[in-house]
């Protein structure tokens, strides 16, 4: 079977694949860190020397100083690891999709209610 | 030799864990999911399986993507539950079974099943959270487990039909150990959720109920599907279906469905859970 050259597009969706991952390396290698409290402590002390340590592109220094979600998924983060991230600031997966849909919390909160309908 | 007793299917969001550490089981959010488990909880206590082969994805707690195996096998003493990160806690260590571990690779290396193997192991919330919600009273586990960690984190990932013909390989290899023991095949993660994107949310229930009717009476039809089809019906995540597939394949021949429960949603996710036996 030949490998496909033209990617899928599905719409509202990344797919972590090579591309990727290749770009998100360092910025996923950063919040893989995240598994232990003394990274996240460390990273809240100091973000700025934190994205430095890690080698964190400019573009992905600025997602993570906006806090944009859809921007850290642009500059090559996965969502597994992007979670890791989420969780320093206590955000739970509603307010990471709130964000995401351009929601309130509350109504995605309801649209998933309803897609169980 | 040793007899598969059955499979569950069962999902493992994360947020579970908190529930289960509030006791969150009878408040109205959570009930209609809880309430799935009793049914196979008595199976459980009917059927004593000694060892739990556990099929699932790890989140980057023991896998990172410097190193990112497709199909790899723990072949430790014992496996850790550790921190992920985002404050769920962690549940005491649980015993691997070295004799299981090493005979299913052999036998799936054997089966050319090219997969890791790893002598140092630890398990996060998929692993964790569905024996968790299967034992939740016992203060020591009362099985011994093998772990089967399924890439569905970069892709490429593995296609639904060699998922399906690993979970047929993990079957040949399970009933060909010597030894009396009863072994359960347990599958995690899924059903449709997508946690990233503007399509964050999305859920598909109609896919869902098919997939899971499906697994009973027509396992193959999963197969017709690319990776990239299960991402477009089910979620960027809802690929996690994969570890289901494999889990419902170790089982040889017909089987009979003993249980089942679908609710959305828990988080993001729609939930299933599915017991299976063989004819």
């Amino acid at each position: 079977m030949a490998i496909q050259n033209r990617k899928r597009e599905i719409p509202g969706t990344i797919l972590f694949d090579g591309e990727q991952a290749r770009k998100g390396y360092a910025l996923n290698k950063m919040c893989y860190s995240f598994n232990l409290a003394k990274n996240r402590a460390a990273f809240k002390r100091d973000p700025e020397a934190y994205y430095e340590k890690f080698h964190l592109t400019e573009t992905q220094r600025k997602a993570m100083r906006s806090g944009n979600v859809l921007e850290m998924l642009a500059a090559g983060g996965n969502a597994y690891y992007l979670a890791k991230f989420a969780g320093i600031y206590g955000l739970d997966m509603q307010d990471i999709g709130a964000q995401q849909t351009g929601m309130s919390k509350e109504a995605f909160k309801a649209r998933l209610v309803k897609a169980g309908e | 030799m040793a007899k598969i007793v059955g499979a569950i299917n069962t999902t493992h969001v994360p947020l579970i864990g908190r529930a289960i550490h509030q006791h969150l089981e009878h408040d109205p959010y959570w009930k209609p999911f809880f309430d799935g488990f009793p049914p196979v909880r008595d199976w459980l206590d009917k059927v004593k399986p000694d060892i739990a082969v556990m099929v699932y994805n790890d989140h980057g707690l023991n896998f990172f993507l410097d190193k990112m195996p497709t199909f790899a096998i723990g072949a430790a003493p014992e496996y850790v539950s550790l921190d992920e990160g985002w404050g769920i806690p962690t549940v005491p260590s649980f015993k691997g079974d070295l004799d299981l571990s090493w005979h299913m690779i052999e036998s799936l290396v054997d089966d050319e099943f090219d997969i890791t193997t790893c002598q140092e192991m630890a398990v996060d919330h998929a692993f964790t959270l569905p024996l968790k919600l299967l034992y939740p009273n016992d203060s020591q586990w009362p099985v011994r487990t093998v772990p089967v960690c399924i890439n569905t984190v970069q892709f490429p990932l593995p296609t639904v039909n060699r998922c399906y013909k690993f979970g047929q390989a993990i079957g040949r290899a399970i009933e060909s150990w010597e030894s009396e023991a009863r072994v359960v095949v347990i599958g995690t993660g899924g059903l449709s959720h997508q946690l990233d994107g503007k399509r964050a949310g999305f859920i598909n229930k109609e896919f869902d109920l098919m997939f899971m009717e499906r697994l009973v009476t027509d396992p193959l039809w999963i197969t017709r599907f690319s990776i990239e089809d299960i991402v477009e019906q089910t979620g960027t995540q809802g690929v996690e279906l994969l570890n289901w597939v494999i889990a419902r394949s170790a089982l040889q021949g017909d089987v009979v469905k003993l249980h089942s429960n679908y609710h959305i949603p828990i988080s993001n996710t729609a939930a299933g859970l599915m017991l299976l036996e063989s004819v």
